[in-house]
């Protein structure tokens, strides 16, 4: 693995010539994406476009119809589910846990891949599920059952059980969908701080244009299954892509309180933007 | 439990821990197994004790224990006790493989009857029957009819999963295809009655229903093994269970590997399933309802294996208590067990309709 780290700065989750689809359907097809390693990297587009079908091949949950994934070198689909699993994380779109499940039982499912059939609750389960929880705000919630939560506070005990899982790379399919804007900035101020303190890499799928150009540092800008553009969010997102890829007109602003981008849509009828076909920045 | 709680501990998460070995601290977990047991050893203990030659509990136990005089220990070892355990264990057996089917599809509907592996296991038991010549008895009853049901409810099972496989399985697709093939198992069993002579039809009708009647140490042996072993695989792949009831996703990310640990857990309930059918005939509902109430006393998420089996088989020998005593003719368990079970499965729908509508 270090003479892999010394080639061509390979990443640690790389998609190489991959292929993607549903029986006959294909989605995503010769794709190539190097994660950047210790980065936020978001990946946008139009529904239907394979972002998230994208994210399940990286996270082994789909097995490609050519190419491959490889995590730290070797061929994802090879490692041993379990081996996997020690070091990437994966939470799936609105995952539904069973009636009763308490937040801290459904946090503590995070350590399996490290427990054997004796060893359920070790000390250092209970010591990386405390900080987990605290670390989410969840442990307040703890005997709560996870169907009584609200949208946010559920979305935050169900990323505590990834954190649970320790591992340093984490995907996030579209972990702010079903959330008010309040709740979802709270979720992504969470996953900053991992990146931030913790140096994780983090791979998600996100709708709102204006968050992912926020919080990530990198954007992957996909369309009909391919990517069209990628980099830092200010050089991804300008009218033309968005038109290119969303079919959207939209002005690009500087983000008041910070140094990325904000989205605004233009519209059909209410804008004063609507007659400059373009758009673009004041 | 207070305050005085080491940090950093997790609210309502104790644990045990002895060397290497390490779990949660659940009350419920340990207690409400251990009620049931005690329940269903002395209701077994009832159920021995009835008969042309009654017995009184006390009796029945001291005899167990090695204890009464001869002719007492024949009646009781010899007669009475395995058809006893045969519900005992049965009632185990159905209850476990009801938890099981019910976790891994995540749907309460699923159990051993509506996913059609106990009609499959029927056609097998009735096949040997009615196509064996009129010689069941002997070896053949002793190692045929159980392989004849197992082979069915594998064969029913793997159909079932074939046709409900698509990206891994959905409890909904499960249900629905189940209910399907239990249709077309059921019909094929009444053409074999049809078809069958006049004596034969009667016996297997009479097993159809779910009897204890003479079942003897024979009997007794393959669910012994069956329960016994399932019960430690049970063990062994209970985390896994735990991971499969967060959904297939959520499982395989956590290293759940996902085909081979459902396949495994649901070869585990048709064995267990088609084994009790091989003993018992196809007691209606036991599988269905035993890990449903098991979920409900022990508070668990997703419906308790060991806790399941032990409510199957409170269920089965009070069943057969109540089949011998409260009624002027003695009736065969599976009567009770039915008769019990239908409201139940039609208040569970109910329920899932109005959640629904909500």
């Amino acid at each position: 693995m270090t003479a892999l780290a010394d080639g061509a700065r390979a990443g640690r989750l790389v998609a190489r010539d991959l292929t993607l689809g549903y029986g006959d359907r294909v989605v995503v097809e010769h794709l190539d994406l190097d994660v950047v390693d210790r980065g936020i990297t978001a990946v946008i587009g139009p529904n239907g476009c394979g972002k998230s079908t994208l994210l399940r091949a990286l996270g082994r949950l789909l097995r490609p119809q050519g190419g491959e994934v490889l995590l730290d070198g070797r061929r994802i689909d090879r490692l041993p589910t379990r081996e996997v699993a020690r070091t990437l994380g994966m939470l799936p779109q609105t995952p539904v846990a069973p009636e009763g499940l308490t937040v801290a039982d459904l946090v503590a499912r995070g350590r399996h891949p490290h427990q054997a059939w004796f060893r359920q609750w070790s000390r250092d389960d209970e010591a990386v599920v405390a900080e987990a929880m605290t670390w989410t705000g969840v442990l307040d919630l703890a005997d709560r059952p996870v169907d009584a939560l609200s949208g946010g506070q559920r979305q935050r005990a169900w990323i505590a059980m990834a954190l649970a899982q320790g591992t340093d790379l984490l995907l996030l399919d579209e972990p702010t969908t079903h959330l008010d804007l309040a709740h979802a900035v709270d979720v992504l101020d969470l996953v900053d701080q991992l990146h931030h303190d913790r140096g994780r890499t983090v791979v998600m799928v996100l709708h709102d244009l204006s968050l992912a150009a926020r919080y990530a540092d990198h954007l992957v800008a996909m369309r009909d299954g391919r990517i069209v553009a990628q980099g830092p969010p200010r050089e991804v997102i300008t009218p033309e892509l968005l038109s290119e890829v969303f079919g959207l007109s939209a002005a690009v602003l500087p983000d008041p309180v910070s140094d990325g981008v904000l989205v605004v849509p233009i519209g059909t009828r209410h804008s004063r933007w609507a007659a400059t076909p373009s758009g673009g920045a004041p | 439990m207070s305050a005085a709680t080491v940090a950093p501990g997790v609210p309502g998460r104790r644990a045990v821990r002895v060397g290497p070995v390490s779990a949660v601290w659940r009350p419920r977990a340990v207690l409400v197994p251990a009620v049931l047991a005690v329940v269903a050893l002395l209701l077994a203990a009832v159920d021995v004790g009835r008969g042309d030659y009654p017995i009184g509990v006390l009796d029945v136990l001291r005899i167990v224990l090695g204890g009464g005089g001869q002719a007492d220990r024949f009646v009781v070892v010899e007669l009475r006790l395995p058809r006893a355990l045969t519900a005992l264990l049965v009632g185990a057996a159905l209850g476990m493989s009801g938890a099981i089917l019910q976790s891994v599809a995540r749907n309460p509907l699923a159990s051993p009857d509506l996913l059609g592996i106990t009609a499959g296991a029927s056609v097998g038991a009735v096949a040997l029957i009615v196509l064996g010549g009129g010689v069941l008895g002997g070896a053949l009853a002793l190692v045929g009819l159980p392989l004849a049901a197992l082979l069915g409810g594998l064969l029913t099972a793997t159909a079932m999963y074939l046709l409900a496989w698509r990206r891994g399985v959905d409890g909904f697709r499960l249900v629905l295809v189940g209910i399907a093939l239990a249709a077309l198992l059921t019909s094929s069993t009444s053409y074999l009655l049809i078809v069958a002579d006049i004596t034969q039809a009667a016996q297997a009708t009479v097993w159809l229903t779910g009897s204890l009647n003479g079942r003897g140490w024979e009997h007794v042996v393959p669910v012994l093994l069956a329960v016994g072993g399932s019960a430690l695989l049970a063990l062994t792949g209970g985390a896994t269970l735990s991971a499969l009831r967060l959904g297939e996703d959520s499982a395989r990310a956590l290293g759940v590997r996902l085909q081979a640990g459902q396949a495994a857990l649901l070869a585990i309930a048709v064995l267990l399933a088609s084994v009790a059918v091989a003993a018992a005939g196809p007691l209606a509902f036991v599988a269905l309802i035993a890990p449903q109430v098991a979920l409900r006393l022990v508070r668990s998420a997703g419906p308790p294996v060991f806790a399941g089996g032990l409510v199957g088989a409170v269920l089965v020998v009070g069943g057969d208590v109540v089949a011998r005593t409260v009624l002027p003719v003695e009736l065969p368990v599976g009567i009770v067990t039915a008769a019990v079970g239908a409201p139940y499965l039609l208040s569970l729908l109910a329920r899932r309709t109005r959640r629904l509508d909500a």
